[in-house]
């Protein structure tokens, strides 16, 4: 008995016919919809990656634990000699790392849109009467959710480990929602290098290059008060840092209105300028 | 309604990679209602082809038109008219059977509940209602084929793109794939087809462009593509091998014709003389043989083939 059984089972491959008939009622019904709004597209879309993450959940695995792993390290291993102690320090870290790893993990939306656009389902996609921007909205759509499951994962690690917002709930909301609102605009520079790079290991090595200065040059893990004179400008107004600022400064109940509306501005000129050489891009594909 | 009569119409289509000129100046004119034939080997630039017309590739000089609307200058009204099957399914493999018609329907517009059952009803026509749950990357070679056309059909295109359909397909699953081509023509929808067998072309297409090196070296109906390169032949395999000699000479009087012996050593081959009546040269042949006595143990009188007609025709370019 244990050799009888053998995983050929012919009948599975064997589909059954075609019929006709149905087929013939079905090519007859040639009324059409109305094309769907640009919305309605790029929801349909943002439904897709979420169909993805049912069927493929480890993908999530990555988008969660780099930022916990981000947090412990940093709280616990630096924490001592940067700050003096980890609880004061875990006050100032944990809105800028939610920031510095959220930012990072935007990268594998370039990814998967290159994996995507190397794939025969996307010539289908392009044959399609659709607004041409959707498919990447859709994206973007879904990857948000994803940072906002991984803000809510590293604010509770946060609230365990000791943090505590003396913005109150209505700031780390808000904080959240300008972290979210400046990675969707962001992103827009990664599906832009997927689609102009010939395969996901650049854009993998292009988003790591541009990601690890722009990230580690902020004041995310320090004050620029402690760096040389002539970096403090630098760092201090990189879209990064004002981001930081923008989040602390709601988490802590202090926020600064000019924090938030130059990222809000730089959200605004990423969309712009990466948005348009998207879906430039995705034309001219 | 000036271009109801024409599909398609190309003029000088060019399109290069790099160095490699893949589109060299195609020209077709495909008749709407029809099945049209795209014929030629792997890398002749029938995909590239196909790729320009459904406008996901931009061409470098030449233009088309797709139903009246220029590919270049208005491709959104070419995208309502065209649905695309490309040569590697058109299908996200993470999704489920009825998942991708789903997301397909939505993304034309159907509401939800009318974009389920528009899938449900596709999935059943196509056989496939038994695997609509099951994700696309289990799906056997025959079944992608088919969810994939089901999912050109979602709406009723005027002009359906089939990019090698069956390639890789058993002959079973293939037959069906012919079957659901026959039934879509049969309602209405104009299809272009590019294939590298010359039997698909032939069982299915009413003309035929054979294509090579980014060229289309030939173009019409299988009938006029055959006779383009004779009239056929007669081939007789005798009951006595050595009356084979007289046969060659019985029909060559016969015939007028040029009559070889062929590797078989009962056999031998008449070619027919071009202009004439093909049923009449080869009920005369037949008399004059049994009035000589010779008995013949096959006959068959046919038109060239296809693989004749694609080596003669690519003979002559490469020459």
């Amino acid at each position: 008995m244990a050799f009888a059984e053998t995983k050929t089972r012919p009948d599975q491959d064997a589909p059954a016919p075609v019929e006709k008939d149905r087929l013939r009622k079905l090519l007859a019904q040639v009324e059409r919809p109305a094309a769907p709004s640009p919305w309605a597209a790029a929801r349909a879309f943002g439904w897709r990656s979420m169909l993805k993450i049912k069927h493929v959940p480890e993908q999530l695995a990555d988008i969660l634990l780099f930022p916990i792993m981000m947090l412990l390290m940093f709280t616990y291993l630096f924490g001592g000699a940067i700050a003096g102690g980890t609880g004061d320090y875990l006050q100032f870290l944990l809105p800028g790392i939610m920031v510095m790893s959220i930012v990072m993990t935007t990268m594998y939306t370039g990814m998967s849109v290159n994996i995507d656009i190397h794939k025969g389902v996307s010539d289908r996609f392009r044959t399609l009467p659709i607004w041409r921007a959707s498919p990447m909205v859709g994206y973007l759509l879904a990857d948000v959710f994803r940072y906002a499951a991984a803000g809510t994962i590293m604010f509770g690690t946060g609230m365990v480990m000791g943090y505590r917002p003396s913005g109150g709930p209505d700031g780390v909301l808000l904080g959240v929602a300008l972290l979210l609102v400046f990675c969707f605009s962001f992103s827009w520079l990664w599906t832009w290098l997927g689609l102009i790079t010939r395969s996901e290991k650049t854009v993998m090595s292009i988003s790591m290059t541009i990601l690890f200065p722009l990230t580690f040059l902020s004041n995310v893990m320090v004050d620029p008060a402690t760096m040389p004179g002539w970096l403090q400008p630098v760092v201090e107004n990189t879209p990064i840092s004002r981001l930081v600022d923008g989040v602390r400064g709601l988490f802590d109940g202090n926020v600064e209105t000019s924090a938030v509306t130059t990222t809000l501005a730089w959200s605004a000129a990423f969309v712009a300028v990466f948005g348009f050489l998207t879906v430039r891009a995705y034309n001219r594909r | 309604m000036a271009h109801r009569d024409i599909a398609i119409r190309a003029e000088g289509l060019v399109k290069h990679f790099k160095d490699i000129k893949a589109v060299d100046g195609v020209d077709l004119s495909v008749p709407a209602g029809t099945v049209y034939g795209v014929l030629g080997p792997n890398g002749a630039g029938k995909t590239t082809t196909v790729r320009m017309l459904a406008t996901l590739l931009r061409p470098d000089a030449g233009s088309a038109t797709v139903f009246g609307h220029d590919i270049a200058t208005d491709p959104a009204a070419v995208r309502t008219q065209v649905s695309l099957t490309g040569q590697y399914a058109s299908l996200d493999e993470d999704l489920t059977g009825v998942e991708n018609l789903v997301l397909l329907s939505r993304l034309y517009g159907y509401t939800k509940p009318a974009a389920r059952s528009r899938a449900e009803d596709l999935l059943e026509a196509f056989g496939l209602g038994y695997a609509a749950g099951k994700q696309v990357k289990s799906y056997s070679g025959g079944m992608r084929r088919r969810l994939d056309i089901a999912a050109s059909i979602i709406i009723t295109p005027k002009l359906l793109f089939l990019d090698e359909p069956t390639t890789g397909l058993d002959p079973r699953s293939r037959n069906q794939v012919w079957e659901v081509i026959r039934t879509i023509v049969g309602e209405g929808t104009t299809v272009l087809l590019t294939t590298q067998y010359l039997e698909e072309a032939d069982q299915l297409a009413g003309r035929i462009a054979v294509i090579d090196t980014g060229k289309v070296i030939a173009e019409g109906t299988p009938g006029e593509l055959k006779s383009s390169v004779g009239a056929g032949s007669i081939r007789l395999r005798l009951h006595n091998t050595d009356q084979r000699g007289h046969a060659q000479k019985v029909l060559t009087d016969a015939l007028g014709a040029q009559v070889e012996f062929d590797d078989d050593p009962v056999a031998l081959t008449a070619l027919l003389k071009p202009g004439e009546d093909t049923a009449a040269q080869g009920s005369h042949a037949l008399g004059e043989l049994a009035k000589a006595g010779i008995l013949v143990d096959d006959f068959s009188l046919g038109q060239p083939s296809l693989d004749e007609v694609f080596l003669a025709l690519t003979d002559r370019v490469d020459a």
